[in-house]
């Protein structure tokens, strides 16, 4: 995206107002995507995407250095790490209570429990990754033209 | 589908494959293989996701009352695969965009002759 | 999805080829969805039609919009090439079992022990999230490195402010 044609999309009232109106409910469907991905499809891979693509939205209509504003890259830079993070950490965290990496039946007292919890972990930590990649990668690219 | 031969979803599969291969090693523009590296991707995935279906199976979701499954194995494999086909292709278009850059196109041809030049 | 591939090796307007890969990502979704395969259909929508579309329209608008030369003296080596080898994937597939067939071989070794087993051991309904997340967590946990890095090494490519370093670097190393 070239800074003309940044200029040009702010002065298109239609997208603005939808895309406002949108962008909460993808956000909120991202996150149900994620919570939900244990009882039907979904899960951090589809979740982070869907959150991403908010940003990505919000990004392609406000401009740049607004979403920039909204989103510093040292939140999703670190964003990509945590998200790495947790999910190595839970294996960790196996490792200490006794068990195989990266085996979730030591994380509770019961093995169907602790299997949730990882699960839980582990896919928030797969999507704060994709998510933060995603974001990460658009905005490398949209901010190249503009130098 | 009692007509056809049971691998013909395979060799529809196999032809788009090969369309992707040809885009890869025919054309010059680097924007233009990275499609046809897609095009061969999603060839593959479907490939993959077409050995695991089972007639009269449902999506793997456990709930009562259903007896046969796909395979869900297939699913997810080409689940990350997909995610990490789209990080790297994001990575061959950023050296797209450095490339031109430096050489100022983004044709096979026309970087070869720079070079040649050199 | 044939035509659109087809469509795509012809035509000349990278926009025109960007939009069409959408369209087979989504038909390639369209198409996971009657192979029962939900979760897959639902990340290629988002992701293969979605966000890769944009990332490449991103990299059009920072490059160029049209194809510009023809590469005559390499489409006839490269299109027999592509045929020998769809030919012999083809013989390759006529030992593989019929579309659909329960019996094949890939669903007699581990998948029923996923599908019977999941439900005791972890409970979750959703037997792929259970494969993805917890038999199969280290491929997964590979997977989330592999974006891990490919985001990386995006920013390590076109990342801000990074530009005018890097050719000063490329200028010394010419000089010495």
């Amino acid at each position: 995206m070239k800074r003309a044609e940044m200029r040009i999309m702010q002065h298109k009232v239609v997208l603005r107002v939808v895309s406002k109106f949108l962008i909460p409910f993808i956000l909120l469907f991202g996150l149900y995507v994620q919570w939900h991905g244990d009882f039907g499809p979904g899960g951090g891979f589809q979740a982070g995407v869907i959150f991403a693509a908010a940003f990505i939205l919000y990004a392609l209509i406000f401009g740049v250095d607004k979403t920039r504003q909204a989103v510093p890259a040292w939140i999703t830079r670190c964003g990509l790490a945590v998200g790495v993070f947790i999910y190595a950490g839970v294996g960790v965290a196996t490792l200490f209570l006794g068990e195989n990496f990266l085996n979730y039946n030591a994380l509770a007292h019961d093995p169907i429990h602790g299997q949730h919890l990882g699960i839980l972990l582990v896919e928030l930590g797969v999507g704060v990754t994709v998510c933060c990649a995603m974001i990460t990668i658009f905005i490398a690219f949209a901010g190249r033209g503009r130098k | 589908m009692m007509e056809f031969p049971g691998q013909l979803i395979y060799w529809i599969v196999v032809v788009m494959m090969m369309m992707g291969f040809y885009i890869v090693i025919a054309q010059g523009n680097f924007v233009k293989k990275i499609v046809g590296l897609n095009v061969f991707q999603v060839s593959v995935f479907l490939l993959y996701i077409t050995m695991g279906k089972v007639n009269g199976g449902t999506a793997p979701i456990l709930a009562d009352g259903i007896e046969v499954f796909s395979n869900p194995l297939p699913h997810v494999l080409i689940l990350t695969a997909i995610v990490v086909g789209v990080a790297t292709t994001s990575l061959g278009l950023a050296l797209v965009v450095r490339i031109n850059e430096e050489y100022g196109t983004i044709e096979d041809d026309d970087i070869l002759e720079q070079e040649s030049d050199v | 999805m044939l035509v659109t591939a087809f469509a795509i090796i012809r035509i000349r307007n990278l926009f025109s080829v960007v939009i069409l890969t959408g369209l087979f990502s989504l038909l390639a979704a369209a198409i996971y969805i009657l192979m029962d395969a939900v979760d897959v259909a639902f990340t290629e929508a988002a992701v293969g039609a979605g966000v890769s579309t944009v990332l490449m329209l991103g990299t059009l608008a920072l490059t160029t919009n049209d194809e510009k030369s023809t590469y005559k003296n390499r489409a006839v080596p490269a299109a027999i090439l592509s045929i020998i080898t769809g030919a012999m994937l083809i013989y390759g597939t006529l030992d593989m079992p019929n579309y659909g067939d329960a019996k094949a071989p890939i669903h007699q070794h581990v998948a029923p022990r996923y599908l019977n087993q999941s439900a005791q051991e972890i409970g979750l309904p959703n037997v792929v999230t259970s494969v993805l997340a917890s038999y199969r967590s280290y491929d997964t946990l590979g997977e989330t490195f592999v974006i891990f890095t490919a985001a990386m090494g995006v920013l390590a490519i076109i990342g801000r402010g990074r530009r005018r370093r890097k050719k000063e670097n490329v200028e010394q190393e010419a000089k010495t």
